[in-house]
């Protein structure tokens, strides 16, 4: 998809397909949820890359898949030389030391039986990492890094509140010095005035540690703010993909130009004069999703191929993908495109994708 | 129904919960007016005290542990926190109604969509079964649920989270109610679902003319919303404004904070305004300003004293010492 070799994770032709349970009994063909369906992307290193989509869409297993906390169906994760959806149970467990995972709910991804010292030291100890007075200093160090007294090692989850219980989070994830970091909605938890503290904190711990990050979130405004790139996902296939200034600015599929167009602004004055583009209906079951286009269903520019083919991902703009067969290079903006029109589809056979 | 043209008129409205730590002053001394045909914001974190005072207005705190210590609720005249449980019974449901957070827990899961529609009105309205049923289905149609008179004897679980948002809505405008308070009523959805909720919450008031309560944490979500908005903090009410007044020049350090500490998209990347420090405990509230140790303006006096609620404008006022020079820089700023 690109071709610059700093690249930390290349994701290729992922696929996480799950059974439905007891839908084979009568003979059927069993019922199949494909939350991620066919996802190719690269994480450059040292960037954020956000994750943007609704509930339901497979943000949340493409995440966990990456690091195998979900088995992939098919498909490969390149990271370093290895490709993690191949390795074996045992080899992936020594790469976990380089991939780690903050979770959206505090209240819930910490032990409240285990003290505040405990739960940090946990991945120190079961890396190998150090003993003694050097993980106590260790520790002592990771809480002061997201802001955390060394007073609180002795107490227990429950002692705190959202926005604390989400630094140990983070301190329990770079206790084992990891380069990169699925954030699954890190933020959706917490108050306004927490979520840009914690914001704040994960920049500050990319710039100095040189991480990168997966910020998997369903808060457009806080992935634009976060991310150097955002890839937009609808119904495990990711039909944008773009610098967040430029995906924000001029969203080029008709689903990332609704979803930006619903997020509602802090300004009267902006609110009074806009005009939302407000999609008609819900995301559609995962188990069988729409042919063709999987948002022709509900896309005001819907016409009759967009059920027929299926859209690639391509280059529209320079660095701006998107997979939607109304547009191409010659005509990115669907506005402008003439009634009923498919550009997409003359100039597929010249644009070429990962 | 009063002079003023307000259709409700809280004042001083105190509400307390008896805890394992002390006496928590969720609701301390709140006063706020909603007039005839508006729509009031009532913005706030979580322990703010903003669900807290909206039960208190239907009467809705389980007592103990929790008590409605003084104040007074005048709803078309009457103070509600002197009715007789039968007669709050008679207004709740349908001269104000209310919507929650999530439409999973406040439908009932067993109980058939059609059943739970119905109740209303036959217990409000005296409608036959028949009655209720048919308006029930017109309900559906006018929240914009496909295929109504199919659909509404399906149970919960087989709605989507915004078509259980709006039953709920179906619910609570089936009696024309006169005041909607709608608490977070879409916090746990989606954002598309989000912008066709608020559409239907507007255009739905403007067909009925009805008040409307809009309790949110969304600065977004209020902004296009709403005619006035309170903010809380603690318990109290930290500022009032008319909402463009309140966007264009809060008069408070808090409200202030608030709104820096939001990502705007128009803006450049980089750090982001972050309001230090956590939410205070509100067992343990000091008897000085509760936002001073968080507050970028604090000086001694703001740790030593309780602010005065200092009137800015006509329509606007502010919980704080410095409430003057606070306005007066966001003017310069603006």
């Amino acid at each position: 998809m690109d071709n610059e070799a700093n690249n930390l994770i290349s994701i290729r032709d992922l696929k996480v397909h799950f059974p439905l349970a007891g839908s084979s009994w009568f003979g059927s063909s069993p019922s199949i949820v494909k939350a991620v369906d066919g996802v190719s992307l690269d994480i450059r290193a040292g960037e954020t890359l956000g994750l943007v989509g609704e509930s339901g869409c497979g943000k949340s297993t493409l995440g966990r898949a990456i690091l195998r906390l979900i088995e992939p169906t098919s498909g490969q994760v390149l990271f370093r030389d290895h490709d993690l959806a191949s390795l074996s149970n045992r080899a992936m467990r020594e790469q976990r030391r380089h991939l780690q995972i903050i979770f959206q709910d505090p209240y819930a991804s910490l032990n409240p039986r285990m003290t505040v010292g405990q739960i940090v030291s946990e991945p120190i100890e079961t890396f190998r990492l150090a003993r003694g007075d050097a993980k106590r200093r260790r520790v002592q160090e990771l809480l002061e890094m997201v802001g955390l007294s060394a007073r609180f090692l002795k107490r227990y989850p429950h002692e705190f509140s959202g926005g604390q219980r989400q630094r140990i989070g983070i301190a329990r994830a770079l206790a084992v010095d990891p380069d990169f970091i699925v954030a699954d909605e890190p933020i959706s938890a917490l108050d306004v005035s927490i979520q840009a503290q914690i914001m704040n904190l994960l920049d500050r711990l990319r710039r100095e540690k040189n991480l990168t990050y997966l910020f998997i979130s369903h808060d457009l405004r806080a992935v634009h703010h976060v991310s150097a790139r955002v890839a937009v996902l609808y119904l495990g296939k990711i039909v944008e993909l773009a610098e967040a200034k430029s995906i924000y600015a001029q969203p080029l599929m008709p689903y990332t130009k609704a979803l930006i167009s619903a997020v509602p602004v802090p300004d009267p004055k902006v609110e009074a004069k806009r005009r939302r583009v407000v999609l008609e209906g819900d995301v559609p079951s995962p188990i069988n999703p729409p042919r063709g286009c999987r948002f022709h269903t509900r896309c005001p520019y819907a016409i009759g191929d967009c059920s027929d083919v299926e859209p690639a991902l391509v280059q529209i703009k320079p660095n701006h993908f998107a997979a939607c067969i109304r547009i191409s290079p010659d005509q990115p903006d669907i506005e402008r495109v003439a009634p009923g029109d498919a550009p997409g589809l003359r100039a597929r056979s010249v644009a070429s994708i990962a | 129904m009063n002079t003023n043209g307000n259709l409700l008129e809280v004042k001083d409205l105190r509400t307390y919960f008896e805890t394992e730590d002390g006496v928590v002053k969720a609701v301390d001394g709140v006063s706020f007016e909603v007039r005839q045909g508006e729509t009031l914001g009532i913005v706030g974190e979580s322990g703010s005290g903003k669900s807290v005072a909206n039960l208190s207005l239907m009467r809705l705190i389980a007592e103990p542990p929790g008590k409605i210590v003084s104040g007074s609720i005048t709803f078309r005249g009457r103070d509600i926190l002197k009715l007789s449980p039968r007669e709050v019974r008679a207004i709740r449901g349908k001269q104000i109604a209310m919507i929650f957070q999530d439409p999973m827990t406040s439908l009932n899961p067993f109980m058939r969509i059609s059943k739970q529609l119905m109740e209303v009105t036959r217990l409000h309205l005296g409608h036959s079964k028949g009655e209720a049923r048919e308006h029930a289905i017109r309900m559906l149609e006018v929240v914009g649920i496909p295929d109504a008179e199919a659909r509404i004897d399906s149970y919960p679980h087989e709605f989507s989270g915004g078509m259980r948002q709006r039953v709920i809505i179906a619910m609570a405008l089936s009696c024309q109610p006169e005041l909607l308070i709608a608490d977070e009523p879409t916090t746990a959805l989606d954002v598309t679902i989000q912008a066709q909720i608020l559409e239907l919450i507007k255009r739905l008031k403007g067909e009925t003319g009805a008040s409307v309560i809009l309790v949110t944490h969304d600065l977004g979500v209020v902004a296009g919303m709403t005619d006035h908005i309170i903010v809380m903090y603690a318990g109290k009410v930290f500022e009032r404004a008319p909402t463009s007044e309140l966007f264009g020049q809060p008069g408070n350090p808090y409200t202030r904070g608030l709104l820096r500490s939001v990502p705007d998209p128009a803006a450049e990347q980089g750090n982001l305004y972050q309001i230090p420090g956590q939410p205070p405990d509100l067992a343990r509230l000091p008897g000085a300003c509760p936002f001073a140790p968080r507050c970028e303006r604090a000086e001694e006096i703001c740790r030593r004293e309780f602010p005065p609620f200092v009137q800015l404008t006509s329509e606007h006022s502010s919980l704080c010492h410095f409430a003057d020079e606070v306005f007066a820089e966001s003017q310069e700023a603006a």
